[in-house]
């Protein structure tokens, strides 16, 4: 037997979080290095399943399946496509920088007892990772019930994370803003963020548990190839009517956690209570899950359904897209801000998924990693700013670049990336998307340019309040960007320039995945209308 | 030689990455470095110049090939170049033009902290406009399309800290961006028609396509020109974009961005040649800019303000020839380079001026400088006969030539449009000579300002100067040396084609004509300013003369409609995001399990035990199933 990998990359964070968390609670600073060391080393392995991973080969690959619960005939299957081996890239690749840029969000306030039990550093980091492996786990899990467990589960360390930590004013700006009751107002305030992401992903989750449910009664089976074999070569029908009830419950629960309008009011919230690097985590990462589970699960298990969806799914997204966008330019809270221009992107997500082309669905693969990456950039940045002045309110800031050129340059990159500006990745999913959602339904991708616009006023708009004019007193003595900030943003940058100017390594390992996706669905690109000369 | 091109753009914007990456150590050179590259481009354009000479008319388009971009199935885009002679004009201009400003800038912007980077924006700058003109389609035309979207924003806005500069910059982007939607609605109408959206093929193609699709995607591609050339109704952001230092108004306004569009048109001919009604649309859009920009150039007291209504009106001048068709392209682009020469140069006098009266721009509070700047009233004076047209002088052949096309488009239309370009001439020769009496005629107006400085007028350092006489050069000779023997038509004709109309009056009397009223829009100039002393107070004026100051209440009806409008939109939908969507999606979940009472529960305290719950509630289904299939 070869050696496992894709378990190996799931397992490894996992046994960074036990080692973190089981570090005593007066070596912060060593559980912290422990836990980017895992980090880093899950990255490397998920190097090797990039480079192990043949574009052209079968469309599973480095399968593992083994027998778990026999009863059920639940099994513990791996195995990934390009998809899959795209977002599994992307969450090792971020992870690392996640945990730098939290370095120090979870240090205790003041000096505690070390005899303590809790341990909130060593935690904070540790449940990082275990939210790292199971991510990874799902993005592999080729069984729906091994999914669907979790789907589910990694909504606990995430609750943790919300709930449990909130943002932090500089040392120097302490005094002013650490006034006892606004730090309780912000405790409830993040508890009611966290019970809400709870709850509107446990109702989602519940309603997929019917469906997980439902299909095994209808299939006999819970394995995705098994089903989709059976379903190819006619030994199982499904009624039109069940598979579009089973549909419904999957596509409930991703669009929940993906998040679709109208269900997406959990994700201002929890962004915007979460610290930076969580609200990272929340929607680069595990949101993720949930446009990826609708290309591997609704896609290939329901593809008629999926269809007969189509229209309604795409208007939805539409509106996700404008009105996000229009809420984004509302906004008072900048990482709030942020989450709504998220949701205005993950409706570009699922438009270009149901618009079932190859340009849709490359550029919505190709959208997941980017805004991954993007958001990232801007995100953390923003983070920067807010643990330096102690407040999210756009208002509160003014003129920082003329005191911190660099953070406002890396701010204003973050931020072209986020409105897709050519030469910079989000512009080659996102035009991708657009085209692809046009050639099929071409009022639907008008409309979504003006998406377009409106991004570029909310960055823009973001950027003149916070960074431009008069300097502010209070952000008079910002420092710029330190070291350790430096080495998150640098590589994401670079991240964003390289894959905006040669896509193409991606693309090669997601085209393909694509075109299986597609004859799942039994959909072909439309044809242009006049052969042009070459 | 083809291997040259990519050279053109990767000399600027390796300027542009050390000059911004560098840091502080490189204060000291950094000027010196992005001048070097930019010139290092220019040469570059020069030698693959003489090599283009040496072939043949028809054989004379180049191709690059670097990598394959963007490939998805059918969805191609290439990192390709293309230099045939349209290219080649552009290249030159753009390299050449923007190497004098660069040197200018040296001088201009010796006081300035940050001029490291002003010389990494200029940069960037070149190399996205080289991108643009270089590109071999249409969507690696977009990235050098909003690349200098980019380099515009940052250079707009490059004293940040002022709150208008900051202001104009994000309108500029935010203008072109509606530009830009244009622009891409056309590339994914090209795909889905063409299937490809490479010049080669979509334009040799055109005649298998339905005039519909033609006409929406020449419209869409007209947009997405109104943006960057700022034509009605997209013209708003130019006049506020004089924010920027006055170098980048010179290279905005003369050698780069305004001139995208018409390259775009003059590029896209094919496509326009087969949608008449698309260039009917462009030829109204750029005759009623040409008047706009002519009119808001009559009343603006503040010199870069009038120079660009100017801007406005002579690129009217270009887009209204480009959507001639083939009677115009090849006017459209010479007009385009002589502009390049004497905007610039009007310009850079414009920025010399307020080098030596302490940054006033308001030329009211000018009067007789040409006793002190004696270089700057030289070249400006030469730069202003050029672009009204005196005889003789680069201006007077290329607009000739748009205003014989008009007329040569025949019919009814032909002679409107011809009466529109002798009109837009009389008012250009009107308000320029309404600048050059205020600014270098007249006695001295300036006075001390608030803090008791009085200006003291003297003449700009030899690097300002220097760059303003080889413009004022261009601006005499370049429109002559273009038409003895109709040379630039010649040059451009194998690319954009080149077809004579029906002219229902001939040559010479058009070019009288155009004398004619060219004399009496100086006449009246002088009548009004020459003859009399200015008051330093701006009289009140006639209503127009008020609505020309406020840019004709474009921007009224934009703060109006579009600010007001969307500040209540956003408003009002947050609160319906805060009441309605939330408070619906819990309002349902609360119906189906009590959610929303449990929702306060948790929120107090309980919310760990919900989690275990999960897991509960998830152990009894199991064992609901398993009793299931026991059964």
């Amino acid at each position: 037997m070869s050696f496992p990998l894709l378990t190996a990359t799931a397992v490894l964070p996992a046994v960074g979080a036990i080692v973190t968390a089981a570090v005593p609670a007066a070596r912060r600073t060593a559980a912290k290095w422990l836990a980017l060391v895992f980090s880093l080393a899950t990255l490397v392995l998920a190097a090797l399943v990039v480079v192990r991973f043949e574009p052209g080969g079968d469309r599973y690959q480095l399968t593992e399946s083994h027998a778990w619960i026999p009863d059920f005939g639940v099994r513990y299957e791996l195995g990934v496509d390009g998809i899959g081996v795209a977002l599994l890239a992307l969450t090792a690749l971020l992870i690392p920088f996640v945990i730098l840029a939290g370095w120090h969000d979870a240090d205790p306030l003041e000096e505690v007892n070390p005899n303590r039990r809790w341990r909130p550093t060593q935690g904070f980091f540790a449940l990082i990772l275990m939210v790292e492996a199971m991510v990874i786990l799902s993005f592999e899990a080729t069984d729906v019930f091994l999914f669907y467990i979790l789907f589910e589960a990694m909504l606990i360390p995430m609750y943790f994370l919300i709930g449990g930590f909130g943002d932090r004013a500089a040392p120097a700006q302490f005094a002013a803003t650490a006034a006892g009751g606004g730090d309780e107002a912000a405790a409830t305030q993040r508890s009611y963020a966290a019970v809400k992401f709870l709850l509107y992903n446990l109702v989602g989750g519940l309603i997929m548990l019917a469906a997980v449910i439902g299909l095994y009664v209808v299939a006999g089976s819970f394995s995705l190839s098994e089903i989709a074999a059976a379903r190819a070569n006619g030994s199982l029908s499904i009624a039109t009517d069940t598979e579009r009830w089973l549909f419904l419950g999957f596509f409930f629960a991703f669009a929940v956690k993906a998040p679709l309008w109208p269900l997406h009011t959990w994700l201002p919230n929890a962004m915007g209570e979460a610290t930076a690097p969580v609200a990272v985590l929340i929607t680069a990462v595990v949101d993720k899950v949930g446009t990826f589970a609708m290309l591997r699960f609704c896609l290939q298990l329901f593809p008629e359904a999926s269809k007969w969806a189509t229209p309604v799914i795409l208007v939805l997204a539409l509106i996700s897209i404008v009105y996000g966008a229009l809420l984004a330019v509302g906004q008072r809270d900048m990482k709030r801000l942020i989450a709504y221009a998220s949701i205005s992107h993950f409706g570009f997500i699922i438009m270009g998924i149901f618009a079932m082309t190859s340009q849709g669905q490359s550029g919505a693969t190709l959208y997941m990693v980017n805004h991954g990456i993007s958001t990232a950039a801007l995100m953390l940045v923003a983070g920067f700013l807010i643990t330096r002045r102690g407040s999210r309110l756009i208002a509160d800031y003014g003129g920082v670049q003329k005191v911190a050129p660099v953070l406002a340059g890396t701010f204003l990159i973050g931020g072209l990336a986020t409105l897709s500006l050519p030469g910079l990745s989000p512009f080659v999913s996102e035009f991708l998307v657009l085209v692809g959602t046009f050639s099929r339904y071409p009022v639907i991708g008008i409309i979504a340019t003006i998406g377009i616009v409106l991004a570029a006023l909310y960055v823009l708009v973001l950027y003149q309040r916070t960074m431009t004019g008069p300097v502010k007193a209070e952000v008079r003595t910002m420092p710029d960007l330190r070291v350790r900030e430096l080495v998150v943003v640098t590589p994401l940058i670079a991240l964003l320039l390289f894959l905006g100017v040669y896509p193409k390594p991606l693309t090669e390992i997601v085209n393909p995945a694509v075109e299986h996706t597609l004859s799942d669905v039994q959909q072909t690109d439309p044809k242009p209308e006049v052969e042009a000369a070459p | 030689m083809e291997n040259l091109i990519a050279l053109l753009i990767a000399a600027p914007l390796l300027g542009a990455a050390v000059l911004l990456c560098g840091g502080r150590r490189l204060d000291r050179v950094g000027h010196w470095l992005g001048t070097l590259l930019a010139a290092a481009s220019f040469v570059i354009g020069v030698v693959l110049f003489g090599d283009m000479l040496g072939k043949s008319g028809e054989g004379r388009s180049l191709h690059q090939h670097l990598f394959s971009w963007i490939p998805v199935e059918g969805f191609q885009a290439d990192v390709a170049f293309q230099l045939d002679q349209l290219s080649m004009t552009f290249v030159l201009l753009i390299t050449g033009v923007g190497t004098l400003i660069h040197i200018y800038s040296i001088g201009y912007m010796e006081h300035d902290e940050r001029r490291r980077r002003f010389f990494g924006y200029l940069n960037l700058f070149l190399a996205a406009m080289l991108l643009l003109v270089l590109a071999d389609n249409y969507l690696l035309l977009y990235m050098g399309w909003e690349g200098v979207g980019l380099a515009s924003y940052l250079l707009i806005g490059f004293w940040q800290h002022k709150p208008s500069a900051a202001t104009a910059a994000k309108k500029a982007f935010l203008v072109n961006r509606v530009g830009d939607m244009g622009l891409s609605i056309a590339i994914m109408l090209m795909f889905t028609t063409f299937g490809t959206f490479a010049f080669g093929p979509v334009l040799s193609s055109t005649g298998d396509a339905t005039e519909g699709k033609l006409t929406a995607i020449g419209l869409m591609l007209l947009l997405a020109a109104c943006g960057k050339s700022a034509q009605v109704p997209l013209q708003s952001w130019l006049g506020d974009a004089m924010e920027g230092p006055t170098p980048v108004s010179a290279l905005i306004h003369a050698a780069t961005m305004v001139t995208a569009g018409v390259y775009l048109i003059t590029r896209s001919g094919a496509i326009f040649n087969a949608a008449p009604d698309a260039q009917l649309v462009v030829v109204v859009v750029g005759a009623v800019t040409l008047l706009f920009g002519a009119i808001v150039g009559c009343a603006k007291d503040d010199i870069k303000k009038a120079l660009a209504g100017s801007t406005m009106s002579q690129i009217g001048y270009m887009i209204l020839a480009a959507g001639l068709g083939p009677i115009g392209y090849v006017f459209a682009i010479m007009h385009l380079v002589t502009h390049g020469f004497f905007k610039a140069g009007l310009f850079l006098g414009a920025g010399s001026v307020m080098h030596g009266m302490n940054d006033e721009v308001d030329m009211r509070k000018y009067g007789g400088l040409r006793k002190y700047m004696p270089v700057t009233f030289v070249t400006f004076g030469l730069g202003y006969l050029a672009i009204i047209g005196f005889p003789g002088l680069s201006g007077f052949f290329s607009k000739d030539k748009i205003i014989e096309a008009a007329f040569a488009k025949g019919g009814t239309e032909g002679w409107i449009l011809g009466a529109v370009t002798l009109l837009g001439a009389a008012i250009t020769a009107f308000y320029m000579t309404r600048v050059m009496l205020l600014t270098f005629f007249g006695e001295k107006r300036w006075q001390p300002d608030d803090n008791g400085h009085e200006p003291h007028p003297h003449e700009s350092p030899k690097s300002m100067t220097i760059p303003m006489v080889i413009l004022a050069f261009g601006s005499v000779f370049a429109g002559g040396f273009f038409s003895i023997g109709d040379r630039f038509l010649h040059w451009l004709e194998p690319v954009t084609g080149h077809s004579h109309g029906n002219p229902p009056v001939s040559a010479t009397t058009v070019t009288t004509a155009t004398v004619v009223v060219l004399v009496i829009g100086v006449a009246i100039a002088w009548f009004m300013y020459g003859r009399k002393p200015v008051p330093v107070a701006a009289p009140r004026g006639s209503l127009l003369t008020r609505a020309a100051r406020r840019d004709l209440l474009q921007d009224d009806f934009n703060h109006v409609v579009l600010v007001r409008g969307g500040e209540h939109l956003t408003r009002s939908l947050v609160y319906v995001d805060h009441t309605l969507v939330d408070g619906v999606v819990n309002g349902t979940a609360a119906s189906f399990g009590g959610l929303s009472g449990r929702l306060r529960k948790l929120q107090n305290g309980y919310a760990r035990t919900y989690a275990v719950s999960m897991f509960g509630g998830t152990a009894v289904l199991i064992a609901a199933t398993l009793l299931m299939r026991a059964v």
